[in-house]
């Protein structure tokens, strides 16, 4: 009985504090709506606050956005350019990246070292200190302001690559041959036998590389020239600027941006943390 | 690419028929990394060679010329020191804070009394699925000088008079701090809590049977073995404190921060890239940036000791 009591207290209190963590986890996202559903009139007089006046609350805001009032002109633009870049890039990526993962796990060859030092080497460089140079030779392959600008350079990551290896390196190697007296090619096996084998990881990219591209900032600014071309992040970052009062538009907009995303997160979620456990990204 | 592998088939055919499927073999690996190998050529090795050499070049729109270590001359001035200064702050600021914080968070949330682990784990994530964008949005309001925006009614209740916030350089560098621990505690949270998975429970248990206690168990055996996860994180959070810039770039707008409170050494490339259109100079700080983070990884990684020889 004594031993119970002295268990139960600190897991009340683990509990407690956890409760603490969360709630100022998904607070400022809770301000962030509520300040959606007022008028920006209330915002400029109060600051952000989480007053709960339902007198003004409207969905006013949300109704502009659909209307294309208050500089959402393209909103539906930048809307359906983040959902087809973050689609292609995800699918590419998740393709081009186990691929390689897969490979410098599976098979000896001359190389593999070099190669596998060079994944990491450009995993520990941050890609900001090339966007000037990578900026040039966009103008000159070619794919600056087009989708494929801010797709191609950064498809092929390094992260992926190290955690598909890291999970390929567990699998059994006996299938490949397996896989071979029955005549399958070497992309045949890859295709048929271990890519189904690795669904778990696939599931854990697929949220984490959809999460970069959809919020992806610095790159596609860079690359995207015309206002019909930009992504949500872009679009939203334009609002906010010192000529124009366009918050309405901003802070509905922004919650019509962490939707796809929040849903996506909460009906993979339990995919997506055991896979991430599974393959131990593990350093 | 498929020219070329067939090619090198019907070189080969001319051997004796056994060697085929070897030969096959031989060059699947090949094809599989081949992806890598053309993108860290193009996308990586022929700008980071450009980035070198224009770092010693005039490059302006028409005109381009040698002009050997003048950009590296002109790195000496306050613009770039108060970069390279707000960026190790940064830095320094999200280790201590993003480091210890998650570490501590994973292990309670691996604990087996824990209840609720996956809520709490969700919720705890869910601020790491918001863009920077989005997360600059409602930081720039929580930090806002008015009187009735969060953070202020929030010290009024100790007492404290409103400040404002994003017009003082210790204050400006909290927020920034805040915001980078609210927007990815959850995803160190992640890595730590598939780490602690990964180590066999046996151990505790043989521990207990010893009569180890919490903390020595805490100490002995988890500790050490969250090594290599606790050297990765460290590696991208050096990573992504020396390349931060869009958190600046939306609590300040394009037009930079009160006397470069803001500015990042990423900031910096970008004023002095697209909006002064001087990419020799532009390239010359991410040359600079590149050399420095490379050394603090090296530095982190000796104490860290990762190239210590072990197992």
């Amino acid at each position: 009985m004594v031993e119970k009591r002295s268990g139960k207290l600190p897991s009340l209190l683990l509990i407690l504090l956890f409760i603490v963590f969360a709630v100022m986890a998904l607070f400022p996202l809770f301000a962030l709506f509520l300040a959606s559903i007022k008028p920006a009139s209330e915002l400029f007089k109060y600051g952000l606050n989480v007053r709960l006046d339902f007198d003004v609350m409207t969905w006013a805001n949300y109704k502009a956005i659909f209307s294309g009032k208050g500089g959402s002109q393209n909103f539906f633009d930048w809307y359906r350019n983040s959902l087809v870049i973050t689609s292609v890039f995800t699918v590419m990526c998740l393709f081009l990246s186990s691929m390689v993962g897969y490979g410098l796990a599976m098979y000896k060859f001359k190389g593999r070292t070099l190669v596998f030092t060079l994944v990491l080497a450009v995993m520990m460089i941050p890609v900001e200190i090339i966007i000037l140079p990578l900026y040039r030779l966009s103008i000159d392959l070619f794919i600056i302001n087009s989708i494929w600008g801010v797709i191609l350079p950064f498809v092929v990551a390094p992260l992926p690559i190290f955690f598909f290896r890291q999970f390929a390196m567990g699998l059994p190697k006996d299938f490949m041959d397996a896989g071979r007296i029955d005549g399958c090619t070497e992309m045949g096996i890859f295709l048929r036998i271990m890519v189904p084998l690795m669904l778990p990881a696939y599931g854990a990219m697929t949220i984490l590389q959809a999460l970069f591209s959809w919020n992806n900032f610095l790159w596609p600014v860079i690359v995207l020239r015309s206002t019909e071309k930009f992504t949500l992040p872009i679009g939203l970052a334009g609002l906010l600027s010192p000529t124009s009062n366009n918050y309405e538009v901003l802070l509905a907009g922004s919650i019509l941006t962490i939707l796809p995303i929040l849903l996506l997160f909460l009906f993979f979620q339990r995919f997506f943390i055991e896979g991430l456990t599974v393959g131990g990204v593990k350093g | 690419m498929n020219a070329g592998k067939q090619a090198t088939q019907g070189q080969r055919s001319s051997r004796p028929i056994k060697h085929r499927m070897p030969n096959g073999q031989k060059l699947a690996p090949y094809l599989f990394i081949l992806p890598f190998i053309l993108s860290f050529l193009i996308f990586f090795s022929y700008p980071l060679i450009n980035a070198i050499i224009m770092s010693f070049q005039r490059v302006l729109p028409g005109d381009v010329a040698f002009i050997g270590l003048d950009n590296y001359k002109r790195l000496l001035n306050p613009d770039f020191f108060k970069a390279l200064l707000n960026s190790t702050k940064y830095t320094f600021w999200t280790l201590l804070v993003l480091i210890p914080l998650p570490l501590v968070l994973a292990v309670f949330l691996n604990a087996k009394m824990m209840r609720a682990r996956n809520l709490f784990r969700a919720s705890l994530f869910i601020p790491a699925l918001t863009s920077i964008v989005v997360a600059g949005i409602i930081f720039r309001l929580i930090f806002s000088e008015l009187d009735g925006a969060i953070m202020n009614s929030f010290i009024k209740l100790f007492g404290f008079d409103s400040q404002k916030w994003l017009l003082s350089s210790s204050l400006s560098m909290f927020a920034l701090v805040v915001l980078a621990t609210w927007r990815w505690a959850g995803i160190n949270i992640l890595y730590f809590l598939s780490a602690l998975q990964s180590i066999p429970r046996e151990l505790y248990e043989s521990a207990d049977m010893d009569g180890a206690g919490t903390m020595s168990k805490f100490r002995k055996i988890t500790i050490p073995l969250l090594r290599p996860i606790t050297i990765y994180v460290f590696t991208i959070t050096i990573y992504g404190g020396y390349a931060m810039f869009t958190e600046s770039f939306m609590l300040w707008g394009s037009r930079g921060s009160p006397q470069n409170i803001g500015l990042t050494m990423v900031g910096y490339i970008y004023q002095q890239g697209f909006q002064y259109f001087d990419l020799g100079f532009g390239s010359t700080i991410g040359i600079t940036l590149l050399a420095i983070t490379l050394l603090v990884s090296m530095l982190q990684l000796n104490v860290l000791g990762f190239f210590k020889k072990e197992d």
